[in-house]
Formats: structure tokens, C-alpha cells, sequence
């Protein structure tokens, strides 16, 4: 009976133990057997820090933002106190913190960070979570905008996997900010590790869920987003957490095309398709990347011209002057979206949604007087519409160097499909026509005659001096 | 001899231990043991026609509740797969309504009234997704609720740790029935299956899941006649929205199925 004991068991931890006992039999029973066994206290603040707990505030934020309250408290003797600051804060933005075991704990025996909470208003905690230590935080989990109100209420954080946190020194983090530009006290009690029972039915997630296709391009790498871990809850709603890469396990359907880091970073290898798919605990995440590769990305012509004979406005070959932006998503009735990117270092702007679109670069203007010339590369990929017909348009904004005014100068420059060669960068260089151009500010790109130019890349736009 | 003393305990203690951790699957809480009907659900496919049969469609306003769901016999809604029984609610137009489900009784087939009544059952979850092990009274001659109804199991897929037992008799239905919920302790009912039963005798019904026995109610109990003494029938559904539950709604994910392991129908020994 004993013996069939043993060898059913399903606990091992427990037997472990006995063994432990049994081999030390010649000695007293002591408590640190016990701890150096079981390095698995479940508890983080119930009316103080636990043995081994540091806090570290966040640089920037209000390094005195927390406080023990003896005052207020859910429980017991004393709460945790965080006071946000109000805007423009001497003292820090915003309160933030980590509170690290340095010796880690063992949290594969919990399902869930819990912990009771009220605040002087009601508001939203920007982030709160678990697994940061101020190093790797290889196993972060990162609940955004949790709600709080001014009644005392018990909050779960579920644990993505608990079977993955053998040893995590960061047991606790949050970072908020003002309120409206006010300030407010968070008062949180009780928190701790908690095996709830009722954390069920996972349903993982990478892309936030999507099935996303995209065009990938040698040597090119991409880091997967959108990770989270969503649970029902008791309650019977669903709780949704951000999960680091590291709780999940990364597939690729061919591995000479595309394979992904343990950090969920996808580097591409070679050409053909490739379906990225993940997996959390056993369960297939919803949401996967195909990456269909054709080859190395066609970069623009490094551009030859010297760096004292140019004023950049977006190159990676030369310092860029101050850009206020390069799509002013001019509302209401621009449609042009940025999906620019960059590859092995080189930055791409990627007008997609076309209609209209500017550069501006009012802060300071530029003054092309010594370089009356203006470069740009345009790359239309697929196949060029013979009706496409673009517009790009150089605005000097005159005497009063702003905007409007009835000072302005424009120089329009016209493009026709036969401009453009398919399946390559086009290089366009144009000499600046303006009677002032010292006070340039803007470059406006537009679809016109019913142009129907979707989807292009920019790069080296800049002025210069042959 | 202090040290032996100190081993002992601890011996001792990680033995109490284990044995209150133990899955003891024998029901204390019931007596009754004479086995008069029983289907475990070994054979894969459909259901046992000698013992089950279907309601299908909406009858009136959605079977008197306002359910959503259309009631079919497809194996899409009921089969019987890896032995055990799977009823699958589905988001799909079907006849005119939003989703479809299975309901089977044992009506004309199997009626009895007292003994035990079990099934060990694992549970779907959601908003709005309402699953049931309940009987009926068999008399022709009366209407709900003189009928009776007893309801061994309801749950509300929104409340995934509580279920409740009920009785239902004249001037003491739907809202106003008798009822008790049990909430399961640090665990929930659509992860693992679990044990639904009452013990039914001429001057008690007694509710259990698992080996609690959390109900009892007598003749004393009920505001109204004691309906409880004439030959009942089994029903096994997941019915989907209705007055009980509420609506599905954008978190709730479909196709949602409840797994039924067995059902075990007793004698009430202390009659003969």
C-alpha cells in the first residue's frame, strides 16, 4: 500500500521533500529546508515588502511616488501608496516602478498576480504586469489601461504560462501617468501570487489575431507584435494580457525562407513563402505572417554628391535637416497612410492610400539659394497605370516664413507615366525655378487628372549645388 | 527521541496530505445503488434511439424561454464521439434563427420516477450559452407546471464556477422556482467533468455535484403541491440567449459543446 503510494504520487515536490528529511534525519527540522526547497513565496506586499523585495522607481518618473500608508489599507496594517504627480511635475512625468526579488522565485505553482486596489479618483493604470527586472524581461506581462475606481476591488493578472516561470525575478511593475494633467493616489493591497483554479480556456494570440501576408525581402528582419495571451476568467469575462515572446513557441513552414528568434524576432534567409505560426502551452495562437520573399529589396542609388553641396530633407546618406513631418495626415480630406520600413539600415518613406501628401520643414525653412536644385527617387512597385499622372509641388513660404499669408511661391513639377520605368527607382533632377527660394518649407506630392497611384516608395529627397 | 518525534509528525502530516488530496470518486452523498438504466455513450455515432430521442426546432417563442437556437438531430448538433456524448451549439442561420443545438429526451423511452439520477458532464462556456440535465413529469393529462420539472443541472456559460439545482411545480415555476447554486471551489466547470445528480425519494430531493451534497428539498420546502411522485423523464440540451442566461454576445465563441460521459439512472432501494 505504502509502496504503490510512492510510485503514483503526483508529488514529486512533496517527496522531494521526504527524501530531504531522510537524508538529514541526523539533524533538527529546520525552517531553511524548507526555503531553500520551495523558493515559491506567493506573496509581494500584504503589509509590507516580503523578504528579498527591492523597489526601483523608473527614470523620469517621481522617484518618491510611493509610499506605506498605515491610513488607508484594504487589510491588516498598511497599504501600498502610489501618488501620481500632477503635469509638469518637477519631481518626475509620471510614477513608475519594478519591484525585483533578486534571488527570483519560483511561480510555476500560480496562475495569477492578484492584488485589491482603490484610487483617489477613478482612472486607468496605463501599464501593470509582472516579469520586469530591469534586465532581459524575458517573461513580461503587461495588462494596459486597467480600470480603477474609487471602491476597493480585487484585480487579476493571469500568467500567460506559469510553467515557463521557473525562477522570475520581476514579481511586480506599473507605470501611470496623470489624469487629465491631475494627479491621484493608487492605493494597492494584498498582492501576491495566487493559484485561482479558474483561469481557463486560453486562446493565444500573435498580429493581435490577424492572418497577415506580407512582402518580405532578403536579409530583411522583422519583429512579430501584437503577443498576447487572453483567458475567461470567473467572472465569465474574458481578460486579454500582452505576453513576451519568450511564452511562446515560434513555427516557420520553411525554414530556408524565413525563422524566428526565440525574442519573436523573424529574420529572412531565402526566397519563396514562408507562414509564420505561433504557439502558447501547447495551443496554436490565432494570427500567423506569410511572408512571400522574391529577393533582396531594390535600393535607390546611393546618392554621390558631397555632403557640404547638399540639404537634406530624408536621406540615410547624408544628416537630415529638422523635419516637422514627412505625412502631415492632412485632415479631412487626405487619404494617404505611411507604411515606410527599413531594411539592413536603410529608411524607405511608403505612401500607401495615395491621394495627397507633404513633407514639412517649417522650423527652420530651408534656404536653397546656394543650392538651387532638388533630387528625389520614386519607386512605383507592380505594374505603372499609363494614367498615372503626379504632382509634386515646392512651396517657398515667402517673406513671412510661414505658411499661407498671401506670400507663398509655389514651383509645380508634373510626372506622367512614361516617367516612370517599371520595376526600378527613378531618379529625378530638377532645378528650382522659384524667384525666392530661401524660405523653402514644403513638398506636396498629388494624384491628379484622376491619377489612380496608389502605392510608392520615396527616398533621397534633398536639395543641392552641381 | 526529539528528532524521531519531529520525523514522525512530518511523516504523518504528508500522508493527511495526500489522502485529502485524493480524487475520490465515490458518491457518500448518494445511497441509492441499484442500477435500472444507464448509457455510457462506448458506441461512436448517433445517440441510442432505445433510450433518446430529439426535440427539434423553436417550438413557441423559443421553447417558452425565448432561446435562440434552432433544435436539430444533425450530427453537426449531436453525436457520439471518443465515448462520450457531444451536444455543439453552432453560430449558424439556420430555419430562420441565429444558431443551432440539440436537445434529447428520454420521453416514452425511459420514465421513472424516484432514485438517482446522474451524469458526469463537462461543461461549455460563455456568455449566453445555456446548458441543462433536468427531468420532466411524464403525466399526459397536465400541463407545465403541474407536471413537475426538476432541474439536476443549469448553468450559465457567463458563470463558468456556479451551477444550480431547481424544482418547479404549480405556483412555484420559472422565477419563482426553488432553487440553489453550488459554486465550485477553486476550479470551474468547462476545464474537467463532473458529477451532476440528485437522490430522489417520496419526501426529498437531494442535490449533489461531485461528492457535496449541497441541496436537499422537501415537501415543506416548495411554496405550492408537491408534484414529485409520479414518473419522470430525462432531458439533456444546450439551449443558446434566452430569459435565463441573456444573450450571446461578441466574446463568446462558437462552436461551444457540452460532453456528456454518462448517464446512470438508480432504484430508490428503500421502495420495492
Amino acid at each position: 500500500m505504502k509502496k504503490e503510494f510512492f510510485l503514483n504520487s503526483k508529488y514529486p515536490i512533496l517527496l522531494s521533500l521526504i527524501v530531504a528529511v531522510a537524508l538529514s534525519c541526523e539533524r533538527e527540522l529546520s525552517e531553511e529546508v524548507e526555503f531553500a526547497t520551495f523558493p515559491n513565496n506567493p506573496e509581494i506586499f500584504i503589509d509590507g515588502f516580503s523578504g528579498g523585495l527591492q523597489y526601483f522607481p523608473f527614470a523620469g518618473s517621481k522617484f518618491d511616488a510611493f509610499d506605506v500608508d498605515t491610513e488607508v489599507k484594504y487589510s491588516g496594517t498598511s497599504s501600498m501608496r502610489l501618488d501620481v504627480p500632477n503635469f509638469g511635475d518637477p519631481g518626475g512625468a509620471y510614477a513608475g516602478a519594478i519591484f525585483p526579488d533578486q534571488t527570483g522565485r519560483n511561480l510555476t505553482g500560480f496562475d495569477a498576480l492578484t492584488f485589491w486596489a482603490k484610487a483617489s479618483q477613478a482612472g486607468t493604470i496605463n501599464e501593470i504586469g509582472l516579469g520586469n527586472d530591469f534586465g532581459e524581461n524575458k517573461y513580461l506581462v503587461t495588462k494596459s489601461n486597467l480600470r480603477i475606481s474609487t471602491a476597493w476591488t480585487k484585480y487579476i493578472i493571469p500568467i500567460p504560462n506559469p510553467e515557463k516561470l521557473t525562477l522570475e525575478k520581476g514579481l511586480f511593475w506599473y507605470a501611470e501617468g496623470p489624469e487629465n494633467e491631475n494627479g491621484y493616489t493608487i492605493w494597492i493591497d494584498e498582492l501576491k501570487y495566487e493559484q485561482l483554479g479558474t483561469i481557463a480556456q486560453p486562446r493565444p494570440a500573435i498580429l493581435n489575431g490577424k492572418d497577415e501576408v506580407r512582402q518580405g525581402f532578403l536579409n530583411d528582419q522583422t519583429a512579430l507584435s501584437g503577443l498576447t495571451q487572453t483567458f475567461n476568467m470567473a467572472s465569465g469575462l474574458n481578460e486579454t494580457v500582452s505576453a513576451a515572446p519568450a511564452y511562446f513557441d515560434f513555427n516557420s513552414s520553411d525554414v530556408n525562407v524565413a525563422q524566428v528568434s526565440e525574442s519573436g524576432l523573424v529574420y529572412i534567409l531565402g526566397t519563396g513563402t514562408a507562414k509564420i505560426t505561433a504557439s502558447l502551452g501547447g495551443i496554436l495562437a490565432n494570427g500567423s505572417l506569410t511572408l512571400n520573399v522574391s529577393g533582396s529589396f531594390d535600393f535607390a542609388p546611393t546618392p554621390s554628391r558631397a555632403e557640404s553641396d547638399v540639404i537634406s530633407i530624408f536621406s540615410d546618406a547624408y544628416d537630415n535637416v529638422p523635419v516637422d513631418f514627412y505625412n502631415g495626415f492632412w485632415e479631412p480630406f487626405q487619404t494617404t497612410e505611411s507604411d515606410d520600413f527599413s531594411i539592413d539600415g536603410d529608411h524607405i518613406l511608403n505612401y500607401t492610400n495615395f491621394n495627397f501628401v507633404g513633407n514639412q520643414f517649417s522650423n527652420p525653412t530651408v534656404d536653397a539659394t546656394s543650392k538651387p536644385n532638388f533630387h528625389v527617387d520614386i519607386f512605383i512597385p507592380g505594374t505603372i497605370d499609363p494614367a498615372v499622372n503626379l504632382l509634386i509641388t515646392l512651396k517657398d513660404f515667402g517673406a513671412d516664413g510661414a505658411d499661407g499669408g498671401g506670400d507663398d511661391e509655389i514651383q509645380q513639377i508634373f510626372f506622367v507615366s512614361s516617367d516612370f520605368v517599371q520595376g526600378t527607382w527613378n531618379s529625378f533632377d530638377i532645378s528650382i525655378t522659384l524667384t525666392n527660394k530661401n524660405r523653402i518649407g514644403q513638398i506636396i506630392y498629388e494624384n491628379i487628372n484622376g491619377s489612380p497611384l496608389s502605392n510608392f516608395y520615396v527616398d533621397n529627397i534633398y536639395f543641392f549645388n552641381e | 527521541m526529539q528528532t524521531l518525534l519531529f520525523k514522525y509528525a512530518f511523516l504523518v502530516s504528508i500522508l493527511l496530505t495526500i489522502v485529502s488530496c485524493s480524487n475520490d470518486d465515490t458518491q457518500t452523498v448518494a445511497q441509492f445503488t441499484e442500477l435500472v438504466m444507464q448509457d455510457e455513450f462506448d458506441a461512436d455515432g448517433v445517440p441510442d434511439n432505445s433510450i433518446w430521442t430529439y426535440n427539434i426546432g423553436t417550438d413557441t417563442n423559443g421553447w417558452g424561454n425565448n432561446e435562440l437556437q434552432y433544435y436539430t438531430d444533425r450530427s453537426d448538433n449531436v453525436k457520439v464521439e471518443n465515448g462520450v456524448l457531444v451536444i455543439t451549439a453552432k453560430e449558424e442561420s439556420f430555419n430562420g434563427s441565429p444558431y443551432t443545438s440539440a436537445r434529447l429526451l428520454t420521453k416514452g423511452l425511459f420514465e421513472q420516477a424516484y432514485g438517482r439520477f446522474e451524469a458526469r458532464i463537462q461543461l461549455p462556456y460563455g456568455q449566453g450559452i445555456w446548458p441543462a440535465f433536468w427531468l420532466l413529469g411524464a403525466d399526459k393529462q397536465e400541463e407545465w407546471p403541474q407536471i413537475g420539472e426538476i432541474d439536476i443541472m443549469e448553468y450559465r456559460g457567463q458563470e463558468p464556477t456556479k451551477i444550480s439545482g431547481s424544482v418547479h411545480g404549480p405556483g412555484y415555476s420559472a422565477a419563482e422556482a426553488i432553487t440553489k447554486t453550488y459554486t465550485l471551489p477553486n476550479d470551474r466547470f468547462d476545464t474537467g467533468f463532473h458529477i451532476f445528480g440528485i437522490e430522489w425519494a417520496p419526501d426529498y430531493i437531494n442535490f449533489y455535484v461531485d461528492n457535496v451534497l449541497y441541496n436537499q428539498i422537501t415537501p415543506g420546502d416548495v411554496t405550492g403541491e408537491w408534484v414529485f411522485d409520479q414518473p419522470f423523464y430525462i432531458l439533456l440540451n444546450v439551449a443558446v440567449g434566452g430569459s435565463f442566461v441573456g444573450s450571446p454576445n461578441n466574446e463568446t465563441m462558437f462552436p461551444q459543446s457540452m460532453l456528456v460521459d454518462y448517464v446512470r439512472v438508480y432504484k430508490n432501494d428503500n421502495l420495492n
